[in-house]
């Protein structure tokens, strides 16, 4: 039987990286009595699958892992005994039985939702600028990996892309929000975007004072090149 | 209710490994401040993987936080990088699990696991904002308190603490708090805590003494400067190891360390009396724990921390006498729950050969042999039990059984070693092969050859060991003899399937130093870690021509410590501790070994080292 899990990280947990999240969540299914799947072989382990690696510093609210178990009582069940498992800064949001025919969470990643938050105001009349930057019909970064320095342009794995001032007085003074492309192939990191848009507007960005929280992952249930349909990984196998 | 952490994100995210700094692992403790008469912190002096590795530290955590007025937290040694960063922005040293400064705490509890770990105390003084010198300190500050097998010379270092704690912490800590509550509630002062302090069963308070020196340097006697300090401290002891405190549920890390399993100390102490050997000697008597509550926490370890690994803990796991009935118990439980287990320091016989090839792969896995010394000779000189025909009849049932990897420990330095006996590791090295290619057909062969690898440490002597009155090498004469030792395996037939490892020969030497150092070494240790030296116990870290400087500037002679040969009557720094071992018995087994005598071990026949003293353990069963 599958099982897709959702979770959230968030407070000192945004620093624990992604392969200790794996260890972490291994030695958590044990702690809960899960009655998970290992593969076969010498050294077995457990049949787990995370949907997208999250960065180090960043919350999310939409983390995804599968998980194959031969035996369970309910997902109420399931979720109650992992949540006793888990420590502050992690918790599970939703448990929830795949169909058999449901792609594994990590080859279904298509999208992400991120919401940028700024404790400090760096720019005035971020929405108009934020449109006007979005606005435009390429947006042209230089990557640079170990191997190169490439081109990319950003703006066909940005599908959604706003600003909200927050209100005087909150900790935070604006955010950007984001939905953009997070598959294996095109995958857009949050930072990309706002580091293009303070070079638009020639401003030097306060690294700092921002906070990253991934909102959401989406699959695409539409086809590949033609109208996308993304949906929560969570919202799959719902009926 | 979240906790604000210490260090702000933007320093988190430009250490490595951050995780190191945040505390909130799974089972770790966290306590209502408010409610707490005593706040302890419990530091490993070395980075976060080697400290949370530690069994000890994971005993008294869970020992004190089980109290009710307790909050024991932890804390280790910042790596360079934030080291640098708290240097420089003055931010004190917190512990984990409030992420609260030090400084604040009442107690400050340092376990000396090794010598070369000194300068890093300092360290954790210093970002601490805690004066280094003891006489330095005042009302505010904690109690600063050293425990574990460095304690058992704790002199180079005795002008950092205010306590010492000898032996082992179950037994008088509870007795400590409360001394400590009762005096803070009376308001009395630190002073005072020290002197009834000094009144507890191995408790060592350093600044209640004075070292006198002959004028060769030697000690020559202790002077009081409280008089009802007592004169000898006898270490503490648990007499019920199955009544006692046990981590059931240990910290879980959440990045990976050292030790990153549950571990299980079946036993304490050893029976075999290897004559190097300081553990064979402080936790005389061997006792063993009760198998069926060993199974029972084994089974609450695993489903209390999800571990998939458990490992057997002791000094020689085959001498336990329930051995088998554990294993077969773990075997059946681990094979349904996918559970690896991890045997060390296991003989290696048919038995043990079965258990591991039921638990490990075999091709992937490798044997270790640690005979210590290349030749009989030798071996007996040391009271290595381990013959020559033991290892050769158990490499050839593990090449049967599919192995292909072996590792060999050796010691180079030992009291009188001689050439024969350093051409004789690559000899032995050598058979070990021939047996291979002897014992597997060519068509079975799965890697196509046998692995040997052939590691040597250099001999140190140590306090409270029968080689204590040893001379030990020069760092030249280590090196040469490493040289001789690579050019006995080179001339070997077999040499192509034999790697050869060795260890650093300018660090034994100062932990040769530092292990029979006394007070003399303070202001060395001090003039070194403000010069820049910290992890010393690490090779890219250690500075050897700081450390030289630093013993010429302070007028202190190294060789004083290591190469000179000790008087049998002569007074050591340690002398006035009572690890339950005695001196006359140490001294026997030196005069056995310079005869070649080997001596039988606790089980055979009680040789009266005086641990019988105690009444426990493996002297009354």
């Amino acid at each position: 039987m599958k099982i897709r899990i959702k979770f959230a990280k968030y407070g000192c947990m945004k620093f624990i990286g992604h392969l200790d999240v794996m260890r972490f969540f291994q030695k958590a299914i044990r702690r809960a009595n899960i009655d998970i799947k290992y593969s076969e072989g010498f050294s077995p382990h457990q049949i787990m699958s995370f949907a997208a690696p999250l960065g180090v510093g960043i919350e999310s609210t939409g983390e995804y892992l599968d998980i194959e178990v031969d035996t369970m009582t309910s997902t109420e069940e399931m979720m109650n005994a992992l949540n006793k498992a888990m420590v502050e800064g992690m918790k599970i949001l939703s448990v929830t039985v795949l169909p058999d025919t449901v792609k594994n969470a990590m080859a279904s990643v298509a999208a992400a939702k991120y919401q940028v938050s700024f404790d400090r105001k760096w720019i005035d009349d971020i929405s108009g600028k934020l449109s006007a930057f979005y606005a435009r019909e390429h947006i042209m970064v230089t990557k640079t990996t170990k191997k190169s320095v490439m081109e990319l342009d950003l703006k066909p794995g940005i599908y959604e892309l706003w600003a909200d001032e927050c209100p005087e007085g909150k900790k935070k003074a604006f955010t950007i929000t984001m939905l953009v492309d997070a598959s294996s192939s095109g995958n857009i990191k949050p930072m990309m975007v706002i580091e293009a848009f303070a070079e638009y507007c020639q401003i030097d960005l306060p690294i700092d004072n921002c906070q990253i929280t991934r909102i959401d992952t989406y699959t695409n249930l539409g086809t590949e090149d033609g109208e996308r349909k993304l949906v929560p990984l969570g919202e799959v196998g719902k009926a | 209710m979240e906790r604000k952490l210490a260090l702000s994100d933007e320093i988190l995210m430009q250490v490595e490994k951050p995780a190191r700094y945040i505390g909130n692992e799974v089972n770790s403790v966290i306590k209502n401040k408010e409610e707490m008469d005593i706040r302890f912190c419990m530091c490993f002096p070395d980075i976060y993987e080697i400290g949370m590795s530690h069994l000890g530290i994971q005993i008294l955590y869970s020992m004190f936080n089980s109290w009710d007025d307790v909050w024991c937290e932890r804390v280790y040694s910042p790596w360079i990088d934030l080291d640098r960063i708290m240097r420089s922005r003055q931010i004190p040293l917190f512990a984990l699990e409030s992420q609260e400064p030090v400084k604040n705490m009442d107690f400050l509890g340092i376990t000396l696991q090794y010598e070369m770990c000194y300068t890093n105390i300092l360290q954790i003084l210093d970002l601490s904002q805690i004066p280094l010198l003891a006489k330095d300190r005042g009302e505010e500050d904690p109690i600063i308190i050293g425990g574990g097998p460095c304690s058992y010379n704790p002199e180079p270092i005795a002008a950092f603490f205010d306590l010492f704690y000898i032996g082992e912490g179950e037994t008088q800590y509870r007795r400590l708090l409360d001394v400590y509550k009762e005096n803070k509630k009376a308001g009395r002062t630190r002073q005072d805590f020290l002197e009834k302090a000094s009144e507890i069963p191995g408790i060592y308070v350093p600044g209640f003494y004075e070292e006198e020196y002959h004028t060769d340097g030697t000690v020559k006697g202790r002077r009081k400067l409280y008089d009802k300090a007592p004169d000898r401290i006898l270490k503490e002891i648990v007499t019920d190891i199955t009544d006692t405190y046990y981590p059931l549920k240990p910290v879980v890390p959440f990045i990976q360390v050292t030790q990153d399993r549950v571990v299980l100390e079946i036993q304490r102490g050893c029976i075999r009396g290897c004559r190097f050997c300081q553990a064979g000697q402080i936790y005389r008597p061997v006792r063993e724990r009760d198998v069926d509550v060993l199974k029972q926490y084994a089974l609450e370890m695993l489903k209390n921390t999800g571990y998939e690994e458990i490992s057997l803990s002791s000094l020689s796991s085959s001498d336990y006498s329930k051995l088998n009935e554990l294993l077969d118990f773990l075997l059946e439980e681990c094979k349904a729950k996918k559970i690896n287990i991890s045997l060390p320091s296991l003989r290696i016989d048919a038995f043990s050969l079965d258990v591991m090839s039921k638990v490990q792969d075999v091709k992937k896995s490798s044997l270790t042999f640690a005979p210590e010394a290349g030749s009989q000779r030798l071996r007996d000189v040391i009271n290595k039990g381990l013959t020559e025909e033991v290892i050769l009849e158990g490499a050839a049932l593990a090449f049967e059984g599919g192995w292909t990897r072996v590792k060999l420990y050796f010691m180079l330095g030992l009291p009188t070693e001689t050439e024969e006996d350093i051409l004789g590791i690559g000899d032995l090295s050598n058979k070990i092969a021939a047996v291979f290619y002897e014992t597997v057909p060519k068509e079975k062969r799965v890697n196509g050859r046998v692995q040997i690898v052939t590691s040597t440490s250099f001999f140190i002597p140590k306090p409270f060991t029968p080689f204590q009155w040893a001379s030990m090498c020069t760092k030249e004469e280590f090196i040469e003899k490493a040289y001789q030792t690579k050019k006995g395996i080179m001339s070997q037939l077999n040499q192509k399937s034999i790697k050869y490892n060795w260890h650093e020969a300018d660090v034994s030497v100062l932990e040769g130093i530092l292990a029979r150092g006394d007070r003399k070494l303070a202001k060395v240790i001090q003039t070194a870690y403000e010069k820049g030296c910290l992890f010393d116990s690490w090779s890219e870290c250690f500075h050897n021509d700081i450390w030289l400087d630093c013993f010429a500037s302070c007028n202190v002679n190294p060789d004083f410590y290591t190469v000179r040969e000790r008087k049998d009557d002569e007074i050591f720094p340690w002398d006035f501790l009572d690890c339950g071992v005695e001196k006359e018995f140490l001294l026997r087994e030196w005069k056995k070994a310079m005869r070649e005598e080997t001596s039988p071990n606790c089980r055979s026949k009680c040789q009266g080292c005086g641990a019988r003293r105690f009444d426990t353990g493996v002297c009354i069963g």
